[in-house]
This record gives C-alpha cells, sequence and structure tokens, in this order.
C-alpha cells in the first residue's frame, strides 16, 4: 500500500492518463495496423497485400500523385509562408502583424466549414472546381503550420548575426541569402514535416474542392476501410507511414544539431 | 574639412521616445589613435560605437570617417569593422568561412583570401583552427576568431564593442596584450568601448569618459588618472578620496579643517571647490608629531602588493590610504600630503537649481509636484521661478511615497564625511543631496524638502 502511495506521489505519475491514453488511442492502433496489413484474408501472415499494392498500379499511382500535390502544397507553402514570417518576425511596422494575423485567423474555424466555404467561394467567383482549387485548398489549410516554425526561428535569430554580416561588407540581400536564410533552415525544414507529412493523407478537402474528380491517397485508404477491405487499406496505411518515417529520420539527422527551432 | 583626423563626431545627439542617449557629444580621433570610450553602463558608449558603424542613426550631427561625410551611408559601405561582444559569429559557417566571410563579399582572389585568413589566424594564435565549428570553441577563442574576421577586411577603423567582457580575469589580461600588440603592428585606428577603467588605462592612448549620454573627459591615461576634470571622473578611475574644499587664494586650499599647500592656480579667492587625493598619495606614519593631521586606523586589508586602509581623523572624515606597511587597527597614525598630490577641481554645482511654478502663496510646484514654501514678496501665483536649496536641505525616505516627489539614486559619491547622491526624480530631473545615511545604487527613495530651504526667484 505505502508502495503504491510512492509511486503516485511521484510527479512522473503525473502523466499516467496520458500514457495510458497514447496507448489505447495510438500505439494500440498502430499496432493493429502492423497486424492487419500482414495478414491475408483468411488471418494467416501473408504479403499479398502488398503484392497487389503493386500489381495493381492504380493505389500506387494514386499514391505517387498525392505525393506530387504534397510537395506543389509544400512549396507554395513556403513560398508564401516564408515572407509573412520574415515580415511577422521583424515586426516593423503594426500592419504588418494584422496582415500575418489574416493568414492565421481562418484557423479558429473548422476544417471542413473552412473548406465548405472555399467550395462556396469557388462557386461564386465561377471558378471551377479540380486540382487549382485542390492545391489552394490545401495551401490554405496548412500555411499556418509553415509560418509558425519559421517565425520561431527567425524570431529568435541573435539580432547581431545580421549586424555582422552587414558590418562585414553584405548587402541586404546577401545578409538574407548567406546568415538569415540558412539559418532559418531549420525551421523550414519543422515546417515542411508539418505540411507535408499531413497532406499526403488528406481527403476531406480533396473530395470537397474537386467534387470526388480526383483522388488522394488518403481517399483510397478511406474508401478501402469503408468498403470493408481492412487488410488492403492497413496495408497501404503502413506503406505511408513507413514513407513518412524514412522522411522524419532524414530530416532529423539533418538537422539535429540546430533543433532549437520550429515546433516539432 | 580637416585631414588629419580619421574621425570627426560633429554634435551627435541621439534620442529615443523616452531617453536621451547620447546629448550633444563631438569628438576627434586621430589615424592609428587607441581610443577607449569609456563609462558605466548606460553611458551612452555603446549607442556612440553603434552609430559609427551605422547600425542606427543620430537624431542630429554628423559623423565623418576617414573624410567622408557617413550619415546616409549604410553599415555595409563604412570602412570600419565591428568586433561584437558576444562574438556574433555565423554558426553555419567554420573557422575558416568565418573569416573569409567579408573578403568572399569583396571578390577577393582565391587565393589571396587563403593567404589572408591564414596570416589573420596566425595573428590571433589560431593557426590550425580553420575548419574547427565556430560552437566548439571555447569564448576566448571565438572572441579570437571574431577579431581575425575584422581585421581580416584591413578596415581604417577597428570598433570593439566590450570585447573581452565576456572572459575570465586570466583570459582579459592576456586578451589585452594582445590587443595592444595587433593595435602596434597593424597601425589602424582602434575605438574600444568598455566598462572596466583598469582595462581603459592598459589599453589606451587616448581615453574618452563617459557619463549620461555626454563626454566627461578627454585625455590620455595619465592625464584623467592625475587630473580628473570633475568628481564623476574621479571616482569613476581608480581609488579616490574626493572632499569639499575651499580655495583660500592660490595654492593654498582648505579642507578636513586644515590648511594645505597646493600647486593649483586661477581658482580665485575663497571658491568652494572640490580635491581629489589617491590613496597612494597619502603618506602613514607612526610618528603622529611630525604629521599634518592626525587619524585612528578602522581597517587594514591586504590586497598583495599594499594594504587598503580606512584612517578616520577625531573630525569624522575617512580616508582611504594605501600603503606597503601594514598598520594595526586601532593605531594613532600621523598623515602627511605633497602639495604636488592634492588634485583641485572646480565644482559642477554649489547647491540646487529647479525651475518650477507657484502654484499660490505658500505652494510651489516643482519636479512635478507641488512643495510648501515660506511666503515670498512679489512673486504670484502662476510666475515661472527658479527654486534653490542646498544639498541638505533635503531629506530622503525609505519609503517612496512618503515624501512630497521620489526619484532613483543614481549615483552615489562618498565625500570623506558625508555621501553625495544623486537622485533622479520621477519626472527627469537630477537633484543632488548630501546626507550621512547610507543609501545603495537604484534604491527608490521619498523626496521632502523643509519649506524655510527653498529660495524662490522668479524668473
Amino acid at each position: 500500500m505505502s508502495r503504491l502511495k510512492h509511486i503516485f506521489s511521484r510527479r512522473r505519475s503525473l502523466s499516467i492518463p496520458y500514457a495510458l491514453f497514447l496507448a489505447l488511442f495510438v500505439v494500440m492502433p498502430l499496432v493493429l495496423i502492423m497486424i492487419y496489413a500482414f495478414q491475408g484474408e483468411d488471418g494467416s501472415f501473408s504479403l499479398s497485400n502488398f503484392e497487389r499494392f503493386i500489381e495493381q498500379r492504380e493505389a500506387a499511382n494514386t499514391f505517387i500523385y498525392s505525393i506530387g500535390i504534397a510537395l506543389i502544397t509544400t512549396l507554395l507553402c513556403i513560398a508564401i509562408g516564408y515572407p509573412a514570417a520574415y515580415i511577422l518576425a521583424r515586426k516593423t511596422t503594426s500592419t504588418a502583424r494584422v496582415v500575418v494575423m489574416l493568414f492565421i485567423l481562418p484557423m479558429w474555424i473548422n476544417v471542413l466549414v473552412r473548406t465548405l466555404a472555399t467550395v462556396a467561394l469557388f462557386d461564386f467567383l465561377r471558378l471551377p472546381l479540380g486540382e487549382g482549387a485542390l492545391i489552394f485548398g490545401m495551401v490554405y489549410n496548412f500555411l499556418p503550420f509553415m509560418i509558425y516554425p519559421i517565425y520561431n526561428v527567425l524570431q529568435k535569430m541573435d539580432h547581431s548575426l545580421i549586424e555582422a554580416a552587414e558590418d562585414l561588407g553584405a548587402t541586404p540581400r546577401q545578409v538574407f541569402t548567406k546568415v538569415v536564410f540558412p539559418l532559418s533552415m531549420p525551421g523550414v525544414v519543422s515546417g515542411v514535416m508539418m505540411v507535408f507529412m499531413p497532406t499526403i493523407s488528406t481527403f476531406a478537402i480533396a473530395e470537397l474542392l474537386t467534387m470526388n474528380n480526383i483522388k488522394l491517397f488518403g481517399t483510397t485508404i478511406q474508401e478501402n476501410i469503408n468498403n470493408g477491405m481492412w487488410h488492403y487499406g492497413a496495408a497501404l496505411s503502413f506503406i505511408m507511414l513507413l514513407i513518412i518515417g524514412i522522411t522524419q529520420l532524414l530530416s532529423d539527422s539533418k538537422g539535429s544539431s540546430t533543433n532549437d527551432g520550429g515546433v516539432l | 574639412m580637416s585631414h588629419s583626423n580619421i574621425i570627426e563626431i560633429r554634435n551627435i545627439t541621439k534620442s529615443f521616445p523616452d531617453k536621451v542617449v547620447l546629448d550633444n557629444v563631438s569628438l576627434n580621433v586621430k589615424p592609428g589613435e587607441f581610443l577607449t570610450i569609456l563609462g558605466p553602463s548606460g553611458c551612452g558608449k555603446t549607442t556612440l560605437l553603434r552609430l559609427l558603424a551605422g547600425f542606427n542613426n543620430a537624431t542630429s550631427g554628423t559623423i565623418s570617417i576617414d573624410g567622408k561625410d557617413m550619415t546616409d551611408i549604410p553599415p555595409h559601405k563604412r570602412p570600419v569593422n565591428t568586433v561584437f561582444q558576444r562574438y556574433a559569429l555565423f554558426p553555419n559557417y567554420n573557422v575558416y568561412d568565418n573569416i573569409a566571410f567579408g573578403l568572399k563579399l569583396q571578390k577577393v582572389d582565391k587565393r589571396d583570401i587563403e593567404q589572408r585568413v591564414k596570416r589573420a589566424l596566425k595573428m590571433v594564435g589560431m593557426t590550425d583552427y580553420e575548419h574547427r565549428d565556430v560552437e566548439s570553441l571555447s569564448g576566448g577563442q571565438q572572441q579570437r576568431v571574431a577579431i581575425a574576421r575584422a581585421i581580416v577586411n584591413r578596415p581604417k577603423v577597428l570598433l570593439l564593442d566590450e570585447p573581452l567582457a565576456a572572459l575570465d580575469l586570466k583570459m582579459r589580461k592576456d586578451m589585452q596584450m594582445e590587443l595592444k600588440e595587433m593595435h602596434r603592428s597593424l597601425g589602424i585606428t582602434f575605438i574600444y568601448v568598455t566598462h572596466d577603467q583598469e582595462e581603459a588605462l592598459t589599453l589606451s592612448d587616448k581615453i574618452v569618459v563617459m557619463n549620461e549620454g555626454r563626454i566627461q573627459q578627454i585625455g590620455t591615461p595619465t592625464d584623467i588618472y592625475n587630473e580628473p576634470c570633475n568628481s564623476f571622473v574621479a571616482d569613476f578611475i581608480g581609488e579616490s578620496n574626493i572632499l569639499n574644499a575651499t580655495m583660500i587664494h592660490d595654492r593654498l586650499v582648505r579642507f578636513m579643517g586644515i590648511d594645505f599647500e597646493c600647486i593649483d592656480e586661477g581658482f580665485g579667492e575663497n571658491r568652494e571647490v572640490d580635491v581629489v587625493i589617491r590613496p597612494e598619495d597619502i603618506y602613514i606614519i607612526r610618528n603622529a608629531e611630525a604629521a599634518m593631521f592626525r587619524g585612528e586606523v578602522r581597517s587594514c586589508i591586504f590586497k598583495g602588493v599594499h594594504y587598503d586602509m580606512i584612517v578616520a581623523t577625531p573630525d569624522g572624515y575617512e580616508l582611504e590610504i594605501q600603503d606597503y606597511n601594514a598598520f594595526e587597527v586601532g593605531t594613532e597614525v600621523g598623515m602627511l600630503i605633497k602639495p604636488a598630490d592634492i588634485h583641485v577641481m572646480y565644482k559642477e554645482r554649489t547647491e540646487n537649481h529647479v525651475r518650477g511654478v507657484m502654484t499660490d502663496a505658500t505652494h510651489v510646484t516643482l519636479l512635478g509636484e507641488s512643495f510648501e514654501c515660506e511666503a515670498q514678496e512679489g512673486i504670484v501665483a502662476g510666475m515661472e521661478v527658479d527654486v534653490a536649496f542646498a544639498f541638505d536641505a533635503v531629506e530622503l525616505t525609505d519609503d517612496s511615497d512618503d515624501g512630497t516627489s521620489w526619484g532613483i539614486i543614481r549615483f552615489i559619491l562618498y565625500k570623506g564625511d558625508h555621501y553625495h547622491l544623486t537622485v533622479r526624480t520621477d519626472d527627469g530631473e537630477n537633484i543632488y543631496v548630501d546626507t550621512h545615511d547610507v543609501w545603495e545604487d537604484l534604491d527608490e527613495v521619498g523626496i521632502k524638502i523643509s519649506p524655510k530651504s527653498l529660495r524662490i526667484k522668479a524668473l
């Protein structure tokens, strides 16, 4: 009894509720995905699901297409998010802050509501739904996840480094390319992780903004599972998790010395 | 514009919305000089350096470097390089690329860059460190790289912003010698900012002492030490005994109730002055008969080479005296001061003068508050007045709400038998207070002034 008391009195015991939650709703499902992925229809161990992924090109093609869309989304997010983060971090004018606030404000609204609103907006402007609308929707939804980590790194950057570069003869442009941008890479990497990963598996945005015309990998997984093909769906999820895991490891080893940036 | 000066600073004022940081500062620097800007924190010395580097713009005034007006020249086009206090090395480059940064921007030939970087590394004693990651270096090594990164560009002027402040004492002493040697062999102008008076005395050809945004004194280290121009400089540079005195006539000054011969002339007769006597200039002897005045040793502390003693005179003055011989606490001793060791200075002020407005017959508004005063003839409500009061007419209280006005103690000067305090009141004016009470720097105090002591004159 006293031993039990001892355990609960330790500060670490405060994490027990979260650990339980984690085990039930994160670890368990992941283990189940693993088990289901390596089972045939009869429940025995089999690689048939993965053979099917390679043989039937459909899912694989969707996967490649999804990665393409995710890449474009990520690049656009960097192109728009970096300047926004830069302006926010410098905080030179109050208007700059307002502009960036406008980027972030929509995030307080549920993603489905936002996406439906985007559909309505496209209708109103008589713009066709489809690939363009899809990319717009993705960028719109994921932009804040790019801005925040970059903003974090830029804001923490020692201002004397910028002054040192100016002092050594760097023009404002050179200060940016030779000092500010390289030093903000941890933030960019972090932003990429937060945008690229989730965009591969998105399906709601794709369904609504392309009127179900374009399938992303997330949609394929969802369809399989909805149609009761648990084993194949699990295998597809497993493949996606594998790819995400690998990218994560790659970016970790790259930016390990400067992981003070970012939110990951 | 004369070309005998590499830097000419003309009437520079820099103010931020809530504070004037530099107040009408003018300064010339000769080529090849090692000039140190010395002052306590917040005196404006770093701001002055940043104006030279171009990181900030002056509110008014001009700076020219090498004969060219720098007003609209951005930092990257100025012929100066800076060594920063916290090094500011680029963490994304190694030692070599940090040092080569400026040369690469100037598109210097690659082989030339290599040679110059190697030479700079050799100069700071960091040969073979080219490929080290800068974050793996110690503080001293990082500062060496930072110095190499600046001098490799052969600037006309090297600006150093407290470069040794973050290093430990031993390393600081070594680096001081190396900097002096570097200055000699490079022949470029060094502008060095520090709050460490010993460092300034060791390194400089010329010292600029600053306080509260103003230059107090410019001179060689010996000038500044031996002939401080006011009590701030005397107190800030080295140890000193500063006392109120009266200049009776040329070469005769009276303090601690005794007449002393001195060598200063031209102060007029019976004029109130300050005298400075360095602790090492007071001779202490056992034979009290032969002495000019006597006292009792209150404390004696061994300082390595000498002993630091506090001696109290029968009249209640305390003097700091340094001597190679120890005198035990409680000993009756005699003291001698040579005429040449007494340094007489003009007093910056002999009483407080503050502007005010009469609110009614017995109240005057000054320092943003209403003070009671005695009825004044010929002065009516609404008149602007000059209010004078003696230093010792002010009473300070612990509780800042307890006084009529309140302020913060900004500077404390010990004058042998009392403290002379500078108090910054809440509306930004300085008043000066003589007191026997012990206060600490930055204490918040309430300010009371007795109605009788306010002397009011119409403006």
